[in-house]
């Protein structure tokens, strides 16, 4: 995973709440045995129409999505983070994500910022006044930052320490096999296992 | 203070704790289909890691799956790579999977339980949101992305930052022909679908105590659909009825049985967040919209977006209404239906299978709609068939598939074509779910059932 510390780029508003996986990346894109290649199925749906936002020519370079409220509800499928990914996105804000999209963005290195609903229509008006507003996004300071304005945001330590030192999650997680194997040890006898079948 | 179920079983499995990082968390019981596992088990190769503990891991095919012809090579080469591809997996980490054809064969939500893996005080995670389902058992159990998949195939833990607790209580006693369905969508409509972001939810109460085991299942299923991760019912005697005899069932039945009997939320706990609902206020519900949330008992109308005084729902609504290709104000029985969709691991259970055959039998679909029937198992089918369920469908028009997710969410062929109207005991209404440019309406299957013979939605009282 790369590391993550600031990221300077444009945004791209997208007005809608309730952006769901599906709507993200719809089922049939997701027979793909790769983590690549998922640009083509982003907000498939959308895409033939020329006045989605993503299909403006304002808005191509974009490489951050602020989009509303309850965005990458649904379906676990991280494939939506990798189609976000893959089109170009670094950094996704909205005012509340889907909790499993949320993770899914932290394994997979894409930045998810909750903003207030006022903080982010601000941020609407600013990039639909100037698509091409320079926006900086400091995981370190933890703020965003247009022209005048700087807004701060909230991400727990953890996350944001992986993240920015672009850490493998399993690397971490085997330094504590003493304490799985310990764990192990201690598990109750009632819990069923798979093999052999019965 | 005394604890929550949920707390309970999560410090029962704490491998780690330490102040400023997520806990480590065991996980009892890895469920995998061939959708979310192959960039998983490619990152395993890629790093050399084998996988810590297949003998707690079960695999199986459901997405991609045909529903016809299951007897020959799956059509769709994409789809049959993928599934192609789960199996090569599985040989040559050592996993167990039942593939399609196999007797176990089915959703994997529906498979757990029915092999008696599912069991309460367990932690069960799945590339699947619809994971949930196995809370019915007093397990913790949620959805996972990719990551989280490898992760747990290789270290059979989870990093995981433990979230708040909310109880919903559903009081009283449900007016025949109102399901667990109906209950869990007037849930999502009273909360929305963000309303459990950032929970676990605990489902309580008279009602809930009530119900069967299926009946839990489907409530604990639709728990991802009100935003919450999991949801969990805790475990009585129609639990310990339900687990009893499976296949994996603990040896030690009396001993397993003290131990769940411990897995109840303390009087004196205390949730972040409470919502109560009275069973005698709920009816037969229905979707209307295009997010789960966008709800209504059939009995009324569809909503007018003007009536919602959020400027995000209003929009929300507003926008739903143009893709469903409905008017504010027309009577939600007046709908008419192209296609009724019995299935799903929401309602693809024997008991959704019978309570839908009973309002068929003896009777004719409507001529102007196509009714697909798909049970959740290959064992659901055969239970099905050696009660003549079948029989009864076919006699009524119906379609008799082989099990799978099906249309649920289309990634086989069965799909809606564009501007397809269902009404479906599936999970999610969301735009092109069914099949780009379908448009869905979530029943029960007792509402499938009844609207398959009067061709516009209908509960069963209707006919």
């Amino acid at each position: 995973m790369d590391k993550f510390v600031t990221h300077v780029g444009t945004a791209v508003p997208l007005r809608r709440s309730n952006v769901d996986t599906d709507q993200i990346i719809p089922a049939v894109y997701l027979k793909k045995i790769t983590r690549s290649g998922f640009e083509d199925g982003l907000f498939n749906a959308w895409r033939n129409d020329p006045a989605f936002e993503l299909n403006q020519e304002k808005y191509k370079k974009a490489t951050i999505l602020v989009a509303g409220i309850d965005f990458g509800t649904g379906s676990s499928r991280e494939h939506a983070v990798w189609a976000l990914q893959n089109y170009g996105f670094k950094v996704i804000i909205a005012p509340r994500f889907g909790d499993i999209f949320r993770g899914n963005s932290g394994k997979a290195g894409l930045l998810t910022i909750t903003l207030s609903q006022h903080d982010v229509e601000a941020l609407w008006s600013a990039i639909e006044a100037k698509p091409d507003v320079a926006i900086t996004v400091d995981l370190e300071a933890r703020t965003v930052s247009y022209g005048h304005s700087s807004v701060g945001f909230v991400i727990d330590d953890y996350t944001r320490w992986r993240l920015m030192e672009g850490l493998d999650d399993i690397g971490l997680t085997l330094q504590q096999t003493d304490s799985i194997d310990a764990f192990e040890k201690s598990r109750s006898a009632f819990k069923p296992q798979t093999i052999p079948a019965k | 203070m005394g604890k929550t179920l949920a707390e309970k079983i999560w410090q029962e499995h704490v491998v780690r704790s330490a102040a400023g990082e997520p806990d480590l968390v065991y996980i009892d019981l890895h469920l995998i289909h061939e959708v979310t596992s192959p960039q998983a088990f490619d990152g395993l190769r890629l790093a050399g890691r084998p996988v810590r503990r297949p003998d707690l891991t079960i695999a199986t095919e459901d997405h991609n799956t045909p529903t016809q012809n299951i007897d020959q090579p799956i059509a769709d080469p994409v789809s049959k790579l993928q599934v192609d591809t789960l199996r090569a997996n599985c040989a040559e980490f050592g996993l167990r999977i039942h593939s399609l054809g196999d007797i176990d064969q089915g959703i994997v939500h529906v498979v757990g339980p029915q092999l008696g893996l599912t069991q309460p005080g367990m932690t069960i995670i799945c590339g699947d949101s619809h994971t949930s389902t196995h809370g019915a058992f007093g397990a913790l159990a949620f959805g996972v992305g990719t990551s989280e998949v490898e992760h747990v195939l290789a270290t059979q833990t989870l990093p995981l930052i433990r979230p708040k607790m909310m109880a919903v209580n559903v009081e009283g006693e449900l007016a025949p022909g109102v399901t667990s369905k109906d209950v869990i969508l007037a849930i999502i409509a009273k909360i929305g679908t963000g309303g459990g972001v950032g929970y676990i939810v605990e489902y309580r109460g008279s009602a809930i105590r009530a119900m069967t085991m299926e009946s839990r299942l489907t409530i604990c299923n639709m728990s991802i659909e009100a935003g919450a991760r999991a949801g969990l019912i805790a475990p009585d005697e129609t639990t310990f009825a339900y687990i009893k005899g499976k296949p994996h069932a603990p040896q030690d039945w009396d001993g397993a049985v003290a131990y769940w009997k411990t897995l109840t939320t303390d009087a004196d706990a205390k949730f972040d967040h409470e919502v109560t609902l009275r069973a005698e206020d709920i009816t037969p519900f229905v979707t209307w919209g295009t997010n789960p949330g966008q709800g209504a008992p059939l009995s009324s109308s569809v909503p007018d977006p003007a009536s919602f005084t959020d400027a995000e729902e209003r929009s929300a609504a507003e926008r739903a209404l143009v893709y469903m290709g409905l008017e504010a104000g027309m009577p939600l029985k007046k709908i008419a239906i192209d296609t009724v969709f019995l299935g799903s691991c929401t309602n693809g259970r024997i008991e959704d299978l019978r309570s839908a055959a009973a309002i068929l039998d003896g009777k004719k679909i409507a001529s102007t709609l196509r009714m697909l029937v798909v049970p959740g198992s290959a064992r659901v089918r055969l239970q099905a068939e050696a009660e003549g369920l079948d029989k009864i469908f076919i006699n009524a028009g119906a379609e008799w598939r082989n099990a799978g997710c099906s249309m649920c969410l289309g990634m086989n062929p069965d799909q809606l074509a564009v501007g397809e109207r269902s009404a479906s005991t599936s999970n999610r209404n969301f735009e092109g779910r069914q099949g780009k440019g379908g448009r869905t309406h979530l029943v029960s299957p007792p509402v499938a059932a009844a609207t398959a013979l009067r061709g516009t939605l209908s509960s069963p009282a209707d006919l």
